[in-house]
């Protein structure tokens, strides 16, 4: 199979106005001693049968079963216009807007989403997307070392380790001194976290709700922080947003945050959608594209990218990032799905997801030996303390069905017994009961 | 068009949640809840599915027009693969699953897709293992800095800089530079290639390494790639291949063979899968035995017993560069593509690629200067400096395009050519497209003398003509505000 559509005369009449009598001609100037050495790839396959074989695959993995699992990835559902709309191939199959007046509709929808990245966060600026939320935290981090002229970041604990590991490795030829302060019950410990901040402390970075499902307020942090002239960094789950305190109104100066929740299918890790958004005097120091509102000849309304003077294709080794490629798919997506759930409904869909939790809880708390963790509140996902292993009671949990949640040891010392438990607005009283049900089953074989 | 925040109407609704039967519990105290709502837009289902169908009528793409946006392999994205994306057994994976205890055995057909597209890019390339991971074209360029970092640190040898020639792409510099990396930049000579005296001037025990494209960005196919290469591991630097040109060489060289250390592949490039307006991309990482102990953990390995795991214990490994195996949806869709296609369908389409860009140059030439007039690969480099001279540049001529229903080349890069319009066909576009498309480019270079003002007031067939960048540039407007 190829979807290549010369045909042998076409073929002979490009080669001759080409002036050449074969296609090898075309290549004769690569040397006969750089062909390849081999190129060992199995013959082609129809469409039919690459779709049965890629459905027998898909059947390997287990994707059926009742999900508590989230850990920063969240299981929410998709309305289907989402989909209708995203996969329209005008959209699909275009690329960066580099030619605006044949790409409205991409730099519409680019702006549309930044206003609601803007919208969600309650910051000014945003861009066309970066790559995830480990990525865009990495980018934010930067930023504040660029802005500050600082070296030093202070990263809470309760930031997801996955992010935390991803930033040490991005930095780790850059002489950048990191600084990680625990959480005790739940939150952030503000004492640790102001003996290290200083004169040369670039930022503090924390995460609402951070690992542990705990929601904080961190405006006396945010306060303190600018006291020493630091940025503070929230890492944020856009859900939450809908009745968690946004990041403006706590006093951060950038939050980033993984967009998956809004949208975008789990499909084992990705594209997903890094988000990023920041107060006004940052803009110049932004990463990725931006798409702004301007006029055309006719003093029309249009929309271009802008600010490219901060972008690799103009600044070269002295652009403020790497970023190309995006993830705008994805922003699409983000945009279309917060479109329309709309004021009340994402609203609404927050309320629902931090009852399911609570209702979760309680279910969870009349299992004799399970302890629910309440010293801190909670969105939708909360922390339990077991009576036995939590990597074992998941592979048990796993047999009858249940991806039950995260087993807390695998990224905190000292935490083997510990779950955390996802509770999204997909989960159906019946099956929160049930999975209630199996564990408290589960604990006593 | 209005935006869709200016067509909200209080009180209007497109989706409703799942009515709960739940007790209710006690709400969050206030002081963690937000104050100031976020406003986002109230309209009705048929509001939004208007909306965007609308918008994405705004917009040139692959399945519109003809697309032969220099650099970026604008070709046909087949449908199928987006299929077997949308299967609920690989779309309703959650990523986690396989590092729980007992998890890896419910994971087994995505970890196939991973390991199978890893020895199959492996084989193309020529080298000896890959990693997925990175996100993006730009991203596998950081991750493949990282490396030659990690490589030359495990070697006890302090290398300080990158070099890069100026024809390059500016993500190789930038993303060299954010490594921690200084950039020394190469000049091109006059044949169109990488300076070799200014090269050998410049190449020391401080490279950590060359960052090359191959054919390079002028489209041409280096002769002189195995003497830098040879020279370059003379005094210790590794060579990078930039893998966005790939498409060029399928199945006639390969970076590894050549003398390449590590490569990155641009998977929404080569391997056909969506770009979608900016994304996502993804660029996996491919490098040689040299390299192999310091890839980006997880690794994919497949066991004994035929079965895949994830593999964590890797000591010399950078760490993470993404948070789980890549963009999976991406990776898969590429895989289904070279299952398609197989062995003879690559080969072919790299044939078919690089004789559709002759095609344009030979027809082209006598109407426009050309950079730098040698056979090119799967791309060509025009200028509009003759066009110039009548105060006509490439922009104008791009904006013609549009016009005539074709998206532009890529204009004003490489920089080092004036006025370049840099012309990437694709295998996957008709003979019938291509005339068209000359003729018109032809029509564009009769028009600069006899009319230039046709050019000048280009585009006129858009929902919006040429925009002020400059307003947008000194007075940011870049949000909705109530």
């Amino acid at each position: 199979m190829n979807y290549i559509p010369h045909t042998e005369t076409q073929t002979r009449e490009m080669l001759k106005a080409i002036g050449v009598l074969s296609v090898d001609d075309l290549f004769k100037h690569i040397p006969a001693s750089l062909r390849p050495k081999s190129f060992n790839i199995p013959e082609g396959k129809s469409e039919f049968e690459l779709i049965e074989y890629f459905k027998s695959l898909s059947r390997k993995n287990a994707a059926g079963l009742t999900g508590f699992l989230g850990a920063g990835f969240y299981d929410h559902y998709i309305p289907q216009a989402v989909d209708a709309l995203a996969n329209r191939s005008e959209f699909y199959t275009a690329y960066t807007p580099y030619q605006p007046e044949c790409s409205q509709g991409w730099l519409q929808a680019v702006y549309e989403y930044q206003s609601v990245i803007c919208a969600l966060t309650g910051l000014d600026v945003s861009n066309a997307s970066l790559y995830d939320g480990g990525t865009a935290l990495y980018e934010a981090a930067m930023m504040a070392v660029r802005l500050t002229g600082r070296k030093k970041v202070i990263v809470d604990s309760g930031v997801n380790l996955i992010y935390r590991t991803m930033l040490y490795t991005y930095t780790s030829n850059l002489s950048i001194e990191f600084v990680e302060t625990p959480v005790a019950h739940g939150q952030s410990c503000r004492e640790d976290i102001y003996k290290c901040l200083d004169e040369k402390t670039a930022a503090v970075i924390v995460q609402n709700p951070n690992f542990f499902g705990a929601v904080d307020d961190y405006s006396d942090i945010c306060e303190k922080v600018h006291a020493k002239g630091a940025l503070a960094i929230a890492s944020v789950y856009p859900v939450s947003l809908g009745i968690l305190k946004s990041p403006q109104e706590m006093g951060f100066d950038i939050a980033t945050g993984e967009g998956q929740s809004m949208g975008i299918p789990l499909l084992f890790g990705g594209p997903y959608l890094g988000f990023i958004a920041v107060k006004k005097e940052h803009m110049r120091q932004m990463p990725g594209r931006i798409v702004g509102a301007t006029v055309d000849s006719d003093s029309k309304r249009g929309f271009v990218l802008t600010l490219q003077a901060r972008e690799q294709h103009i600044r070269r080794e002295r652009a403020t990032s790497n970023i190309c490629s995006n993830e705008a798919l994805c922003a699409l997506r983000a945009l279309i799905y917060t479109t329309l759930l709309g004021k009340r409904g994402f609203q609404e869909l927050a309320e629902l997801n931090y009852q399911k939790a609570e209702f979760a809880k309680s279910a969870l708390e009349k299992i004799k030996g399970v302890k629910v963790m309440r010293s801190s509140p909670t969105f939708n996902e909360f922390t339990v303390c077991l009576p036995m292993n939590a990597d074992q009671l998941v592979s048990k949990m796993i047999n009858k069905g249940f991806a039950c949640g995260f087993p807390l040891g695998r990224f905190y010392k000292g935490m083997d017994n510990y779950l955390l438990v996802a509770v999204t607005e997909k989960r159906t009283k019946e099956e929160i009961l049930n999975f209630a049900n199996s564990l408290e089953e589960s604990l006593c074989s | 068009m209005q935006l869709i925040f200016e067509k909200s109407c209080s009180g209007r609704r497109g989706f409703s949640l799942p009515e709960t039967d739940l007790p209710r519990s006690p709400a969050l105290a206030k002081k963690y809840c937000r104050k100031k709502e976020a406003v986002l837009p109230e309209v009705s289902e048929l509001d939004v599915v208007r909306h965007f169908t609308n918008l994405s009528r705004l917009n040139f793409s692959v399945d519109t027009n003809f697309y032969p946006l220099g650099s970026c392999t604008m070709k046909y994205n087949p449908k199928f693969t987006e299929y077997i994306a949308g299967l609920e057994g690989f779309s309703q994976l959650h990523p986690l699953l396989p590092q729980l205890s007992g998890g890896g055995i419910l994971a087994q057909g995505s970890l196939e897709v991973l390991y199978n597209t890893e020895r199959l890019l492996s084989e193309i390339t020529g080298m000896a293992a890959f990693t997925t991971q990175p996100l993006a074209g730009a991203h596998g360029e950081l991750t493949g800095v990282m490396l030659i970092a990690a490589y030359h640190k495990n070697n006890g040898s302090a290398r300080k800089h990158v070099i890069i020639p100026d024809s390059s792409h500016g993500t190789n510099p930038a993303s060299a530079a954010i490594a921690g990396f200084d950039v020394v930049v190469i000049p091109t000579d006059n044949e169109g290639f990488m300076d070799i005296q200014a090269f050998k001037a410049a190449l020391n025990r401080e490279t950590a390494a060359v960052m090359l494209t191959c054919p390079d960005t002028l489209g041409i196919f280096n002769p002189k790639i195995k003497e830098i290469a040879d020279l370059a591991h003379s005094v210790g630097a590794l060579m990078y291949y930039d893998g966005a040109n790939l498409n060029a060489i399928l199945g006639k060289c390969r970076p590894g063979d050549i003398g390449f250390d590590l490569v990155h592949l641009n998977l929404h490039k080569t391997f056909a899968t969506p770009h979608g307006g900016g994304g996502p991309g993804a660029g996996p990482v491919g490098v040689n035995q040299k390299l192999v102990d310091f890839l980006p953990i997880s690794r994919v390995v497949k066991r004994p017993d035929g079965t895949f795991a994830l593999d964590y214990q890797k000591r010399k490994t950078i760490g993470y560069i993404a948070p789980f195996y890549g963009n999976f949806g991406v990776i898969l869709k590429a895989y289904a593509y070279i299952l398609a296609l197989g062995k003879t369908g690559l080969i072919k389409s790299s044939e078919s690629a690089v004789l559709s860009a002759n095609y344009c140059l030979a027809r082209l030439k006598k109407h426009y200067a050309v950079a730098f007039d040698k056979p090119c690969m799967h791309e060509c480099v025009l200028s509009a400096s003759r066009q110039m001279e009548r105060g006509v540049h490439a922009l104008d001529i791009a904006k013609y395009l549009i016009d005539q229903g074709f998206h532009p080349p890529t204009i004003y890069f490489p920089m080092i050519v004036k006025e370049a319009m840099m012309i990437e066909p694709t295998e996957t576009e008709s003979k019938e497209t291509l005339d068209a498309f000359i003729a018109a480019m032809i029509k564009a270079a009769e028009l600069s003398e006899t009319d230039p003002e046709v050019l000048h007031m280009a585009p006129q067939a858009t929902p919006v003509k040429r925009l002020n960048e400059t307003k947008a540039a000194r007075e940011p407007n870049l949000r909705w505000q109530p």
